[in-house]
């Protein structure tokens, strides 16, 4: 008997598994193309191309995009334009700065020896274990007793009052992206010989220039994943960006919400298919970026 | 130019442990290498060679006392304005950069111009007898072309004084012993310092003009190659270089060049050469003598001679190694075997008696330390 044969008890529970992970996904997206617009049943594909849109009850019959009918809707929904705004520009923004200051706390605390190190290493996972609600309210508080005072002792009324929005929403995803990035950035250094930099400066080149040079390319695989991983989490965050947005500042994750509230469209499944085709990118270049890390070409030609 | 290519005062580094107590890794070192010596410090690991390296090179800055370069004080000047170049152990090549680029670094680094950064890497890849692989990554390549690869980057830089730490440790035999050819021929051909941080002794004998051997941060003695094997100060060295027989005694008398032991152990005395310095009457001492310096004989001297009993033999092809019971004493006898022969009953059989003669020139006294 060959030992290596595969057990049918594993093949299924594999099966099973797959299912349980991707069926829903799967579903989520067929319906995107629905020709119900109640989206409780799926009642075939939107059926042909038509110079505007022909309903028929609930029904589409056609529709100038054909079965991407939704997609095509939601193109023209400027509230998801907005959102979708509002989601890049936040996770951009905010994992551009939380890298720089993740890196930095890595080197910081891969580097020097200072007092309250054992502490700084602790305090990076505290955000990570805490609940996220947990962190929410205590932003919100922050920043209203903030606000509160601020605008008290400055006077300020009406527009001129500082209120949460986009800039909250930022500095609040920047908070809790840090303690990734530098994990992320830490284990690349954990591997990192020091002789590198020391051969830099032995050739001729100072701190600065010895970083530029030779210490940040040689993590940069490691920082471009922290800022990847931070980015996908800042794309998808709902809970904190829910206590810290204001007017104006809905991001995708919200604006999705608010619409499940009222009705469920196809349309939600379009936004969520183009959404998590978007993140897959994401994650399929991270992997990509680490494996290429991992295993460095060694093809001795 | 200064008298001494590197020198180093009254050096101290101190490192803390992790239990917090303090250790001197270099404790009070005195060194002057001078221009265009192949020097090597030579010791176990934790003997504090790296750490010597690595002060003069700027990684580390002395506790106490004061490096000197081209005879100038060091202070806490950063390696970046050194006039020093280093290959590393593990050759830390950029691993980012070609091998051009790699080389072209430190040129860069001195502001050189495009054409003359071309020719001088060029001629660098050269003499390492690497061109052709400017474009290669480092881990394109074996560990001897990397190794290689290490040695010309800093020699590009034309520096006075080139610093190798271990440079050969991660190559095979063959390679090795090829390279400790190639690198003595190079620091001959340029005529630059080399300052060599190994712990292969026979590494350290085959391409020093001195060597500086050490032992828990201090130098135990510094000298020639030949002063080192030859005429060790103390047991350390006896020991570290080579392999010696010890015989413990006391001095009896001495006479300038001559020093008579008794050797309770012989039960007789055995006249030896002094080279410890500042021996005195009635001293207890050893005598250091080596295994292929102890001759088997069949016709005895009066003086230094003692007959024995065989106890092992080990035939290696060009040496037999015998093993011969004197008094309470055993010791290592290498017999060249110079005649090509077949028959067993030719070489030495365990049980046989033996006659051993020590010369006295052979028999060094060593302070007991």
């Amino acid at each position: 008997m060959n030992p290596h044969r595969r057990s049918p008890l594993i093949l299924t529970a594999t099966v099973l598994v797959y299912i349980f992970l991707y069926a829903p996904i799967l579903g989520l997206m067929l319906y995107s193309f629905n020709a119900s617009r109640i989206n409780v049943t799926f009642e075939g594909f939107i059926p042909a191309f038509s110079e505007n849109v022909v309903m028929d009850g609930s029904l589409v019959k056609s529709s100038p995009c054909g079965p991407f009918h939704w997609y095509c809707d939601l193109s023209k929904n400027d509230d998801v334009l907005e959102a979708a705004g509002n989601t890049l520009t936040i996770a951009f923004t905010a994992t551009v700065i939380a890298t720089i200051i993740g890196t930095m706390a890595a080197i910081a605390l891969q580097r020097y020896d200072f007092k309250i190190k054992p502490f700084s290493q602790l305090s990076l996972y505290i955000p990570i274990v805490i609940p996220e609600i947990v962190m929410g309210i205590g932003i919100l508080t922050l920043f209203s007793q903030f606000f509160g005072w601020f605008n008290g002792l400055l006077g300020l009324t009406g527009d001129a009052r500082l209120s949460m929005g986009i800039v909250t929403v930022t500095v609040s995803h920047i908070a809790f992206m840090v303690p990734f990035v530098t994990l992320v950035v830490q284990a690349r250094l954990q591997g990192f010989d020091k002789a590198y930099e020391e051969a830099a400066m032995d050739l001729g080149a100072n701190e600065w220039t010895t970083f530029r040079r030779v210490t940040f390319p040689m993590i940069l695989p490691g920082v471009l994943s922290g800022a990847l991983l931070a980015f996908t989490l800042s794309l998808d965050d709902f809970v904190i960006t829910f206590f810290t947005n204001g007017p104006g500042s809905t991001t995708l994750p919200i604006y999705v919400y608010g619409l499940l509230r009222r009705i469920i469209t196809p349309q939600v499944n379009a936004l969520s298919t183009v959404w998590i085709l978007i993140v897959l990118l994401a994650v399929l270049l991270l992997q990509w970026l680490q494996s290429r890390d991992a295993k460095p070409q060694a093809d001795l030609s | 130019m200064s008298e001494f290519a590197v020198e180093l005062r009254d050096v101290v580094k101190t490192f803390k442990t992790p239990e917090g107590t303090h250790l001197n890794a270099v404790d009070h070192v005195d060194m002057q290498i001078q221009n265009g010596e192949f020097f090597s410090m030579l010791g176990s690991s934790g003997c504090g060679k790296t750490t010597s390296l690595r002060m003069i090179a700027g990684f580390e800055w002395p506790t106490e006392g004061e490096v000197f370069i081209e005879g100038k004080p060091m202070g806490h000047t950063p390696p970046f304005q050194r006039k020093v170049n280093t290959v590393f152990q593990n050759y830390a090549l950029f691993q980012h950069m070609s091998v051009f680029q790699n080389l072209a670094f430190g040129l860069e680094m001195e502001g050189a111009k495009k054409d003359e950064i071309q020719k001088r890497v060029r001629r660098s890849l050269e003499m390492v007898q690497l061109l052709g692989m400017e474009n290669r990554r480092p881990k394109q390549l074996s560990g001897g072309q990397q190794q290689r690869v290490a040695l010309a980057r800093a020699l590009v830089k034309t520096p006075e004084v080139l610093l190798l730490d271990e440079p050969l440790g991660a190559l095979d035999l063959k390679l090795r012993k090829e390279m400790q050819l190639e690198l003595k021929a190079l620091q001959q051909q340029l005529g630059i310092t080399f300052i060599y941080v190994t712990h292969d002794q026979e590494e350290a004998l085959t391409m020093s003009d001195r060597i500086a051997v050490m032992s828990k941060g201090r130098v135990m003695q510094m000298g020639s190659p030949v002063e080192i094997y030859e005429r060790p100060r103390n047991r350390f060295v006896a020991e570290f270089i080579g392999e010696s027989n010890f015989l413990e005694g006391q001095i009896k008398s001495l006479s300038g060049s001559e020093a008579s032991v008794f050797v309770p152990a012989l039960n007789a005395e055995v006249v030896g050469t002094p080279t410890s310095e500042g021996l005195v009457n009635g001293e207890q001492v050893f005598i250091s003598i080596r295994p292929e310096k102890i001759h088997l004989t069949e016709h005895p001297l009066r003086q230094n001679t003692f007959s024995g009993q065989v106890v092992s033999t080990v035939y290696i092809g060009s040496n037999t190694h015998v093993v011969v019971q004197v008094g309470e004493l055993r010791l290592k006898v290498w017999e060249q075997n110079r005649i090509s022969r077949l028959e067993p009953s030719s070489f030495y059989t365990v049980g046989q008696k033996v006659d051993l003669m020590l010369m006295p020139e052979n028999a060094l006294v060593l302070k007991k330390d």
